[in-house]
């Protein structure tokens, strides 16, 4: 299973990669989402998968899932979601300003 | 316990938050502003003398005893630090009264502000790993929007490569916490110290540490500093001082900590690379500053040639070097945020940042010319300021320990420098000057008197290096010896 969520990951990373890699802006942030979405997947992975647990030491139970990595996925998402709802802003201002959303067409009229 | 370690992080958070309500009010904007951050430096300074007594101070969170709870550790090495970024915040926002303008003013732009050091000095106490990197995004959202606040082109510019690459580097610092919490199975910094040692480093971890050596880089401009001297020019000069003064200080202290603290065990490589990093860095700084004539570029180019001297002291890594780090590291905030606030006036004064249509400003502007050759002295490490010291230090910790090439490339870098600001000070303050005094700009005291501030600061720090003396040797001895830090975190109190 985690070999499995570890695979996925990867592919992930790849497919933002090759989306941060793009010259359009909305690309390029929704490869920053993707991004952030596979290192999730690699925590959960990091943390130990197991089925049907919960993340509580309960005395009765052996098996428990380490909340830890949870947590700091949580943490993680929140600030991921914070970081492009700026980024939309910045690329939304720079559409206005430069009439395009192509990184290599931004300030062009800057250089005189 | 301690419940005052907080306060650093606490004050300009709330500050920030109440600013939020009032929006028009600038009178109360500044004033609270200034208080929280004046506020902060006090609480900041008391906090060290506390240590002084006590040893090094924690804060548990909630009660919970590390390794299982979050908790703020206060050393000398992150309190001076603290005390040394809110007062130079301080005097930055002083300066961006006079400066910035009432648009920007009403764009929240102090809350913001505040934000930045909030996470500053969050990132500078805390004790988790995981704790870091939240405050690390706390001051990266909150300069991401200093960055493109002014909403000119430049600015837009700049702000969507700096938000692109810093996000990217976050990413790989998220990657690297969470190979380090798989392989330690813990994220407490004392914590995984310990665990490091007991399993003696394995390549598994040395290559963990070499992926957050790259994080860090990244943030402090150690060798990828690409992307620093484009996004360090684009904003208004109060907030590009402040940059200046604290943005990769941050990383700076993240590599000292992680290569002091955790990864310390193979030194033959981390710290070799770091050395070789830390050479490049100021190579490539002197080219940049002395190739450009553009003032705000040089500038800019002269906090990277900084970056490779701090981390050359720790490449170094013997107790002498490590104090001087410390005291450069301190000096270096002070002084660059004066050169950034002086180049900032020059800009406006003269009105374009090209070296070659500046001419002749000590007509127009004698004590402005003053400060700048002031700051340039003390960046050279000229005895009365505070550069001196660090480079002192740093120099007989590399002569102790045998190395030579590094202490070569940290003096030639030293002259550079010197020599890159001197050939500011030739072109754009002698020669003829090109405003006549009836045209010229009037100097608005709300711009000299922050520098005369930071100017006399630096001054002190040099005379007056026996008052801060105790706290760097401290500082020193702790990242000399992590088991210090470790019984001060672990142990019982």
């Amino acid at each position: 299973m985690e070999t499995l969520m570890i695979v996925l990951s990867g592919v992930l990373v790849t497919v933002g990669t090759y989306l941060l890699l793009s010259k359009s802006l909305l690309r390029i942030i929704i490869g920053t989402s993707v991004l952030s979405h596979a290192v999730h997947i690699l925590l959960m992975a990091l943390g130990g998968l197991k089925r049907g647990r919960e993340p509580l030491v309960i005395e009765t139970e052996e098996a428990y899932v380490d909340a830890l990595p949870q947590a700091l996925i949580l943490t993680a998402i929140v600030i991921g979601f914070a970081v492009t709802a700026i980024f939309l802003v910045v690329a939304y201002k720079t559409y206005e300003a430069s009439g395009s959303s192509r990184v290599d067409r931004i300030g062009r009229a800057d250089h005189e | 316990m301690n419940n005052m370690l907080v306060l650093p992080m606490l004050i300009p958070l709330i500050a920030a938050i109440l600013l939020v309500f009032f929006k028009k009010q600038i009178k109360v904007q500044r004033s609270v502003s200034l208080a929280a951050l004046l506020a902060t430096a006090g609480v900041a300074v008391y906090i060290l003398m506390e240590i002084e007594k006590k040893g090094i101070l924690r804060l548990d969170f909630g009660g919970w005893h590390a390794p299982y709870g979050i908790l703020f550790v206060a050393d000398p090495f992150a309190m001076l630090l603290v005390a040394a970024s809110s007062f130079v915040s301080a005097v930055c926002l002083l300066f961006a009264f006079s400066s910035i303008g009432r648009r920007l003013e009403e764009l929240y732009v102090y809350s913001f502000i505040l934000f930045l050091v909030a996470g500053v000095n969050g990132s500078f106490l805390t004790g988790d790993l995981f704790n870091l990197f939240v405050c690390f995004e706390v001051l990266l959202v909150a300069s991401y929007v200093l960055l493109f606040i002014a909403g000119g082109k430049r600015q837009l510019k700049a702000s969507v490569g700096y938000i692109t690459l810093n996000i990217l580097s976050s990413w790989f610092f998220l990657v690297a916490i969470g190979f380090l919490y798989g392989s330690a199975g813990t994220l407490n910094l004392a914590h995984l110290s310990e665990r490091i040692a007991e399993a003696g480093q394995p390549p598994l971890f040395t290559s963990i540490g070499l992926l957050f050596l790259i994080v860090f880089s990244i943030k402090a401009g150690l060798l990828l500093y690409f992307w620093l001297p484009s996004s360090y020019s684009a904003p208004p000069p109060a907030i590009a001082a402040l940059f200046g003064a604290l943005l990769t200080k941050v990383g700076i202290y993240a590599i000292f900590r992680f290569f002091t603290l955790l990864f310390y065990h193979e030194p033959h490589i981390t710290h070799k690379l770091i050395a070789i990093m830390a050479i490049l860095t100021m190579a490539g700084g002197c080219l940049g500053a002395i190739a450009y004539s553009d003032i705000q570029k040089v500038i800019s180019y002269n906090v990277v040639i900084a970056v490779g001297f701090l981390l050359a002291g720790l490449a170094v890594s013997t107790e002498t070097a490590l104090q001087g780090s410390i005291y450069y590291l301190i000096h270096d905030m002070i002084a660059k945020a004066l050169l950034f606030m002086v180049g900032g006036i020059m800009v406006m004064a003269a009105g374009t940042s090209k070296m070659d249509r500046m001419s002749g400003l000590i007509g127009n502007y004698p004590v402005l010319g003053a400060v700048y050759f002031t700051v340039m002295l003390s960046l050279a490490g000229i005895p009365p300021f505070s550069g001196f010291l660090g480079k002192v230090l740093v120099g007989q910790g590399a002569l102790a320990s045998g190395s030579y090439i590094l202490l070569a490339a940290a003096f030639l870098s030293s002259l550079l420098a010197l020599y890159s600001l001197l050939r500011v000070f030739l072109s754009c303050f002698w020669g003829e000057t090109i405003v006549s005094k009836a045209d010229q700009l009037p100097m608005k005291k709300g711009w000299l008197v922050p520098c005369f501030i930071l100017a006399a600061a630096t001054l002190a720090l040099g005379l007056g290096a026996e008052s801060v003396a105790g706290h760097v040797t401290a500082a020193a001895k702790i990242l000399a010896d992590p088991q210090l830090y470790i019984d001060a975190v672990l142990g019982q109190k």
